[in-house]
């Protein structure tokens, strides 16, 4: 029997599991999943919940219900892995030895590493919604609202879903029109990049839009710490925002476990090559996922395109043939951008977002860089297919590689 | 892509004025651009950060981030942010004749 263990089962892991067991002869592979917490999150849901779109049973499900036999999931958290030796060393104690690892521990928010950001404040004037707690916690602070200054600020690139807090944004204004109270809002949004988005067609059209929304960005704004007393943020070059209400994207890291292994970066994400995800240190070492430094935006979109063709690979690549560099960094992501509309951006390593129809050239039906109600009810069908056909790794009909037909130069 | 004089010696940048090839790079280009970006003069301690980003590119191909700088370098943020006002990963990237540095995807 060969062994190979995936540690984490979120999107990645659960994804790539399943896929295996569709594929795979699983009287020759033994295939387990590690992960300490036994219950599911769909985190593209966190982002509707503060303003009560969706609610805590809209984006949880157990693990169990997609991870069955022949697969096996030990609950607990791995504390080190040992790759010259090939073992896996869990909380329980327990030790799991591997021919072939998968590393999809993801991502997660470290607002300790901000000073002044999670103390006595956390909570009540400084909030986030990454987290299924944070973004509960903040639908009960909105519901009491009387209105102020709302910032948001995201810490440090790259983050998970970097849409998400410009969505975050103009939902919250959608929000406030909704309940008679945008006028009694302001709203500013301070990020460290220079300007709205990170490729610069997308950060143009995307910043002209918020500014009809009337929302003010602050480019190039580096926090440096978190006043919580005088509520202000204060950045490296000394600039001072004041805010009523603080909405925070937090320093993004990687599993604590990945530097304790000697396999991380500054950031504990693992360096990979970035066109096979392979560890650059090891050969039988493969990171799905987040937890890689691949420069691919972080999401789950592009998690599931990299594992279609990861997984194919993958099997030709134990039978002893080359890695072909097959993964192009393939990401889409639907943007909200309130009152009932969205748009939707489809891009790759080399390629930027730009204005044009998906899936299909010239009909679409979804529209890129461009709102529409179409993409909005997109974005929430996708719980759907979600829960019922990614995680449980059925092909979904979209293109893995992305094509240029149907994108418009501009 | 547009060819661009610098010191004396025409070299080809991309459309947010980073340079292309790496090795068309010298210190007197250095020095120009370091003027551009609103820095007069070039310390010994701006020098440091800039030999640091050469090498680490180098060996790896890419710019390097603000935390990889710090890390790196053990110069702190504060001060690199001082040295390079404003965005100091990508101003001490144009400098040293680097593309952007990536890590905002
Ligand atoms: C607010 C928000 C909105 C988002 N919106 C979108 C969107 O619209 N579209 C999109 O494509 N993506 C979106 N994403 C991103 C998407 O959720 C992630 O990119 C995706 O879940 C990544 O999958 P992953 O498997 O790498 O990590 P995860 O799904 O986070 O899974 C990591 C797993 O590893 C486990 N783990 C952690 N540490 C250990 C350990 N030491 N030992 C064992 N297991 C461990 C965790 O318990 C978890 O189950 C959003 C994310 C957020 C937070």
């Amino acid at each position: 029997m060969k062994k190979l263990v995936i540690l984490g089962a979120g999107t990645a892991g659960t994804i790539v599991a399943n896929r295996f067991k569709r594929v795979m002869d699983l009287d020759e592979w033994q295939i387990t999943l590690v992960d300490p917490d036994p219950i599911h999150y769909y985190q593209p849901g966190f982002l509707f919940i503060p303003f009560g779109m969706y609610t805590r049973k809209d984006v949880i499900k157990p693990k169990r219900d997609y991870i069955s036999a022949p697969l096996t999931l030990i609950q607990s958290a791995v504390e080190e892995v040992d790759p010259v030796q090939r073992l896996v060393r869990l909380a329980n104690k327990q030790s799991l030895s591997y021919d072939y690892l998968i590393i999809a521990t993801g991502t997660d928010i470290h607002p300790e590493e901000t000073p002044g950001m999670a103390e006595h404040e956390w909570g009540k004037s400084i909030h986030s919604f990454y987290t299924l707690d944070t973004s509960l916690k903040l639908n009960q602070m909105l519901h009491n609202w009387e209105g102020g200054r709302l910032v948001v600020n995201v810490v440090e690139n790259p983050i998970k879903c970097p849409v998400a807090p410009l969505e975050f944004i103009m939902l919250a204004d959608w929000h406030f029109h909704k309940h008679g109270k945008r006028d009694r809002v302001e709203i500013i949004y301070a990020t460290p990049l220079p300007g709205a988005f990170t490729k610069p067609v997308a950060s143009r059209l995307l910043g002209e839009l918020l500014e009809r929304k009337n929302i003010q960005v602050e480019a190039d704004f580096m926090i440096e710490r978190v006043e919580p007393d005088a509520k202000k943020i204060v950045s490296y070059d000394e600039r001072e925002i004041e805010y009523d209400l603080l909405v925070t994207v937090p320093l993004n890291k990687g599993a604590e476990f990945v530097a304790r292994s000697g396999l991380g970066n500054e950031l504990n994400y693992v360096p990979v090559d970035q066109y096979t995800l392979r560890s650059k240190a090891y050969d039988n070492i493969f990171v799905l996922g987040d937890a890689s430094d691949a420069p691919a935006s972080k999401a789950g979109a592009t998690a599931h395109f990299a594992i279609d063709l990861f997984t194919e690979n993958f099997l030709r690549y134990v039978e002893g043939h080359e890695l072909k560099p097959y993964f192009d960094g393939h990401a889409n992501c639907f943007i909200e951008t309130g009152f009932g509309k969205g748009l939707m951006i489809d891009f790759n390593y080399e390629q930027e977002p730009l204005p044009g129809r998906y899936p299909l050239p010239g009909i679409g039906p979804l529209t890129l860089l461009e709102e529409s109600e179409f993409n909005h009810w997109g974005k929430l069908m996708f719980r759907w297919m979600y829960w019922h056909l990614l995680l449980k790794g059925m092909e979904v009909p979209l293109p893995s590689e992305m094509s240029m037909s149907g994108k418009r130069l501009v | 892509m547009v060819a661009k004089t610098i010191a004396g010696k025409t070299v080809e940048v991309n459309e947010e004025g980073f340079m292309i090839n790496p090795n068309e790079w010298t210190e007197e280009i250095a020095v120009e651009i370091a003027k551009e970006e609103g820095i007069p003069e070039l310390t010994a301690e701006h020098w440091k950060i800039i030999n640091f980003c050469r090498q680490s590119a180098g060996a790896s191909g890419k710019a390097p981030t603000l935390r990889q700088i710090t890390v790196g370098t053990g110069v702190s943020t504060k001060e690199l942010f001082a040295l390079f006002p404003k965005g100091p990963a990508k101003k001490v990237a144009r400098i040293a004749g680097l593309g952007k540095p990536e890590g905002c995807v």
